[in-house]
């Protein structure tokens, strides 16, 4: 039986220029930071970085890595907007397919059922038609002749999620209250690579939580990297909350042009442990 | 017991739920989820509210139902029986609004959120906003960006744009609106206690339709006693309405 188990560093090592990268979790919330970090530290770019966004969004847009965003929002949350989304919108730094949030859910889900589109009524009537000047209507064949949004499958070429625990063969579980779309994520795309809290025993995974909780089953699943406080900043309930102080200090300096190189030298520009260490000074810093 | 504008906004915005009976109700920010919670502990207990994560909660604070966010976009805002609030940056007289970016799409001058679910919300069941400062810069001849749809979008888009389109309310620190004036355009249903309708046409860049606009109606003491003891007691209402 196939072990998965491997590295963010090696993960990355996969992607190519000019790859089509979903990412999972939304807004804040379960992002899988630590293997977009590894993304930082590699020289991939040109990515088209589908996302329902956030500080994900926000970082690869920093560093330079993205040519194109997938996206129906990019925010922080307890902070409205990522300054550095912001300012590769307001520059000009990068192109945007801009969806309605369902419509985006909707192309995943037309994607992971190898359909060419699904039909949807968002997205009528509003700047998702003329900002996207490719998409399409389709008229219903039946008696009420509806008329509405052909949205396109969203294939992926990589996934890449952050979930609470998995086993080595890539059985993956989430333990908060919402799965959010990883699933759609995961089967959206040729390979779908996950980052976990702890790899634990299969057994494990159902000894204390429904099996409702298995989003994805080993069949979808190409890799599974063990990457403790792997979602830091954003959420990982019930593992931890959102560290709101450092994500104020992440958007403090990404406003500030002046203050973001400090920033990716101390916490960016070397690895994953490096980060966490730079990230508990930080916090012992600021307490 | 005299009411502040803030407990007087916090009723009008109740009144927006007034007939929903047993739907979804989502309000977004701080005065619409007063007004909501105001209407279920009253005149609509059967109103369905989430905690603003994956659970509906009751009034009492009891997990009642699991509504995770791709639940809400594959069948919540789809099936219809639902009635957002959300916030607007730009608003326009036939109600299309903007919280995407402000300028040119291709390049905004400023980016905002994105559209977010105000496409797929506005076609798809009854939608409110809500603007705490009601100025010229909100209440624009015509939005940046349309998010949210407005009547004569949903016209030109066509019937399965208009079949569920219904912008029901915009409330304001000034008013309460409609679009019920001639071809859907925005009409002043009543007017806060000492708001003057030139005040309101100095902050609005379109005329507005004053045909039949009253006055918003003072809270009951019950009303006032819920917001200040139960759905408000840190007078949180005072800082987004000043009084």
């Amino acid at each position: 039986m196939a072990d998965k188990r491997t590295t963010a560093d090696d993960v990355v090592a996969e992607l190519k220029d000019g790859m089509t990268i979903g990412i999972g979790g939304w807004g804040s919330r379960r992002k899988p930071m630590a293997l977009v970090r590894a993304i930082l530290r590699s020289p991939v770019r040109d990515l088209t970085v589908v996302s329902y966004g956030g500080p994900d969004v926000g970082l690869l847009c920093a560093a330079g890595k993205v040519k194109r965003v997938v996206f129906g929002f990019v925010t922080l949350d307890s902070i409205p907007f990522d300054p550095w989304f912001g300012r590769a919108r307001e520059t000009g730094a990068i192109e945007v397919t801009e969806y309605d949030e369902g419509m985006f859910g909707t192309a995943l889900s037309a994607a992971a059922q190898r359909l060419p589109f699904l039909p949807t009524r968002a997205g009528l009537g509003s700047e998702v038609m003329r900002a996207n000047p490719g998409l399409r209507t389709v008229r219903s064949p039946y008696e009420d002749g509806e008329e509405l949004v052909a949205v396109p499958a969203q294939h992926l070429d990589v996934a890449l999620l952050h979930l609470n625990r998995a086993d080595a063969r890539g059985n993956v579980q989430y333990l908060g209250p919402d799965p959010y779309f990883d699933e759609l994520f995961g089967l959206a795309a040729e390979r779908c690579f996950v980052s976990v809290e702890k790899v634990v025993e299969t057994a494990e995974l159902t000894a204390g939580s429904p099996v409702q909780s298995l989003l994805l089953n080993r069949g979808s699943v190409a890799g599974v990297v063990e990457a403790p406080r792997g979602a830091h900043f954003t959420t990982a309930v019930p593992d931890y909350g959102r560290d709101e102080r450092f994500q104020r200090h992440y958007a403090a300096c990404a406003k500030d042009l002046a203050a973001w190189p400090e920033f990716v030298d101390r916490f960016l520009s070397a690895d994953e442990g490096t980060y966490l260490s730079e990230v508990d000074k930080f916090e012992a810093e600021a307490a | 017991m005299s009411a502040t504008r803030a407990e007087i906004v916090v009723v009008a915005m109740a009144e927006v739920f007034r007939g929903d009976g047993e739907i979804v109700a989502s309000p977004m920010g701080l005065i619409p989820q007063l007004g909501a919670r105001l209407a279920r502990l009253t005149f609509e207990p059967d109103l369905l509210m989430s905690d603003g994560e994956a659970y509906l909660m009751t009034t009492d604070g009891v997990v009642e139902g699991w509504q995770p966010f791709r639940k809400m976009l594959d069948t919540i805002v789809p099936h219809g029986r639902r009635h957002v609030v959300m916030g607007a940056n730009q608003i326009d007289r036939y109600g299309n609004q903007n919280i995407s970016a402000i300028g040119d799409h291709a390049r905004p001058k400023k980016q905002l959120l994105g559209v977010r679910g105000a496409p797929g919300n506005t076609v798809n069941h009854r939608t409110s906003y809500w603007v705490p400062r009601h100025s010229a810069r909100v209440f624009v001849e015509s939005v940046d960006v349309v998010s949210g749809v407005g009547y004569d979008n949903a016209a030109k888009a066509g019937p399965s744009a208009q079949k569920f389109h219904d912008v029901h309310r915009v409330v304001t620190n000034l008013g309460v609106f409609d679009f019920g004036g001639p071809d859907h355009a925005m009409r002043a249903v009543s007017l806060h206690p000492g708001v003057t309708r030139d005040e309101v046409a100095a902050a609005t860049t379109f005329e507005i339709d004053f045909t039949g606009t009253g006055t918003s109606r003072e809270p009951t003491d019950e009303e006032l006693r819920l917001v200040r003891e139960v759905v408000d007691p840190k007078s949180l209402r005072d800082k987004e309405v000043p009084a």
